[in-house]
């Protein structure tokens, strides 16, 4: 499903390489953590299967497509592949839970009737039934996190990416999100989650890539934060 | 369903930044109008000089004595150029009714001066009026002939002058169109920043470039559009006010300007308009935007 393959991304100016010699390999529906230290370049990861930045050398598959050799004009079609959250969830603070979710839908050329089918379904699904007329300021940390994950799940992507999605959740809050990723998990997505957060990772028992320095120096099955 | 998003958006996005808006409109106005005057002028000057010169006429003024033999030989001469058309012979009299119908208004000159006072003189029509200069060279030096007129040095001065108010129109225009420019630029800077998260959402979940770009291009069009027809506005202002108001006593020398004309102007200045605003825009956005 995702496959690094040496790849190394040197930033200009930059004295060490972020990313330096990487190659992992992520099968479909597995469920992975990347971890380390700020800075260890788990970010870049991120940002390269987002085709958002190219690597230096090496080669990056994802969803069987080569993203290195990728033309810009084709990351839409590439991009609606693949589900995002982040950290910060980036909701659209004047438009209700129900309205950030279609406007996803809407932007990529589906109908209103598509979204008036399929949006309250996932809302329903990420535990947000009757809250979807709320605006983000009227909803939690945790609540705005589930509109962020309905609106990267709505299209049913192969693949969820999630950049320190609890980083700005409370313990318990953060529980729910991972059990709300894990619930994604089980439908076959593949879920690829950078993270800082011991608890959860100890939690979980999956497989754990530990980045330092630009270089993998764990890569475990059903892993602890160490 | 996607189209009226878009529109929705374009209206929304101009009246955001409704006085960046108002300023981008006049100043492509402007640069429209003068684009439009100085088109105008040239189509006219063209025109205009195609008329004058279809009639120009070259006049050969002989030495008040000059002898008979001298008149054949000349005579002689026109007859057999091929360049020139017909000859007209302008005797002394005749020449006479033509000076005192002249200076009809000041009758003391008239009585001041007898036909013998005036010289007679040949009137050419030319094959070719462009040749003038040639046909008055050959003419100027043979003996009995005392000067060649034609009246392009006149009409060259005058053209001139109409060529010089397009040139500074066009200069105009190209300055004011930098300036809605740079205008079109930063409002869409502007429109772009205030729309960063939608912007950025979109990216995320894998809109369509032209998708995303859409609204704003199509706000800088229409504003463009509407500069135009503002424009077009001002000429028709320019036509019914300068032309046929203040200019109206040069109307039998300068070539009229129909409302045709008028018109046939919008469609240079809405795609020069239109066109300016998109690339712009276009531009603003690949570098502000990276889709």
């Amino acid at each position: 499903m995702i496959q690094l393959e040496q790849v190394t991304k040197t930033y200009p100016k930059a004295s060490r390489p972020s990313l330096d010699n990487v190659s992992v390999a992520i099968e479909k529906g597995e469920f992975v953590f990347f971890i380390g230290p700020s800075g260890s370049g788990k970010s870049t990861i991120i940002k390269m299967l987002l085709h958002e930045v190219a690597p230096s050398k090496g080669r990056i598959v994802v969803n069987s497509k080569d993203v290195t050799s990728m033309r810009s004009w084709k990351r839409p079609a590439f991009r609606r592949s693949i589900g995002c959250v982040f950290q910060d969830f980036r909701l659209l603070p004047n438009r209700t839970a129900y309205e950030n979710v279609a406007f996803a839908l809407e932007v990529i050329g589906k109908t209103k009737a598509v979204a008036r089918r399929v949006v309250p379904e996932v809302l329903e699904l990420v535990g947000l039934g009757g809250k979807e007329h709320r605006y983000p300021q009227e909803l939690s940390g945790g609540e705005q996190q589930r509109v962020a994950v309905a609106r990267a799940f709505v299209n049913r992507p192969l693949i969820l990416l999630a950049d320190e999605p609890t980083g700005n959740l409370d313990p318990d809050t953060s529980i729910e999100i991972m059990r709300l990723l894990d619930r994604i998990n089980r439908t076959g997505t593949t879920v690829v989650m950078v993270t800082h957060d011991s608890n959860i990772v100890n939690q979980m028992r999956r497989r754990v890539i530990e980045i330092e320095s630009g270089r993998i120096v764990r890569d475990q099955a059903r892993g602890v934060y160490g | 369903m996607r189209l009226k998003y878009v529109l929705s958006e374009v209206l929304v996005g101009l009246w955001r930044n409704v006085t960046m808006t108002i300023a981008m409109i006049i100043t492509m106005a402007v640069s429209l109008t003068m684009l439009g005057a100085s088109g105008l002028i040239y189509v006219k000057v063209a025109e205009m000089k195609e008329l004058y010169f279809e009639n120009i006429e070259v006049s050969i003024f002989l030495e008040r004595e000059a002898t008979e033999e001298q008149k054949t030989v000349i005579q002689a001469q026109l007859d057999a150029d091929p360049l020139i058309e017909s000859v007209t012979y302008v005797n002394k009299e005749e020449a006479y009714e033509a000076f005192k119908e002249m200076f009809r208004d000041s009758p003391d000159l008239v009585s001041a001066v007898g036909p013998e006072a005036l010289p007679e003189s040949y009137r050419l029509k030319l094959v070719n009026p462009q040749e003038y200069q040639v046909v008055g060279e050959q003419y100027a030096g043979i003996e009995g002939v005392d000067q060649v007129i034609d009246k392009s040095a006149v009409l060259d001065k005058i053209f001139n002058l109409f060529s010089a108010g397009q040139k500074i129109a066009l200069v105009v225009a190209i300055a004011m169109a930098v300036a809605a420019l740079l205008l079109v630029a930063n409002t869409i800077q502007v429109a772009a920043y205030s729309k960063r998260r939608e912007v950025a959402v979109m990216k995320l979940v894998g809109a369509s470039n032209w998708f995303i770009q859409a609204p704003f291009v199509l706000e800088a069009v229409v504003a463009g559009l509407i500069g135009s027809l503002l424009g077009l506005g001002a000429l028709a202002g320019l036509k019914v006010f300068l032309f046929d108001g203040a200019l109206r006593a040069l109307q039998g020398l300068l070539a009229p300007v129909s409302w045709g004309e008028v018109l046939l102007a919008f469609p240079l200045m809405a795609a020069v308009g239109g066109l300016i605003s998109a690339i712009t825009a276009w531009v603003t956005l690949r570098f502000y935007l990276r889709v």
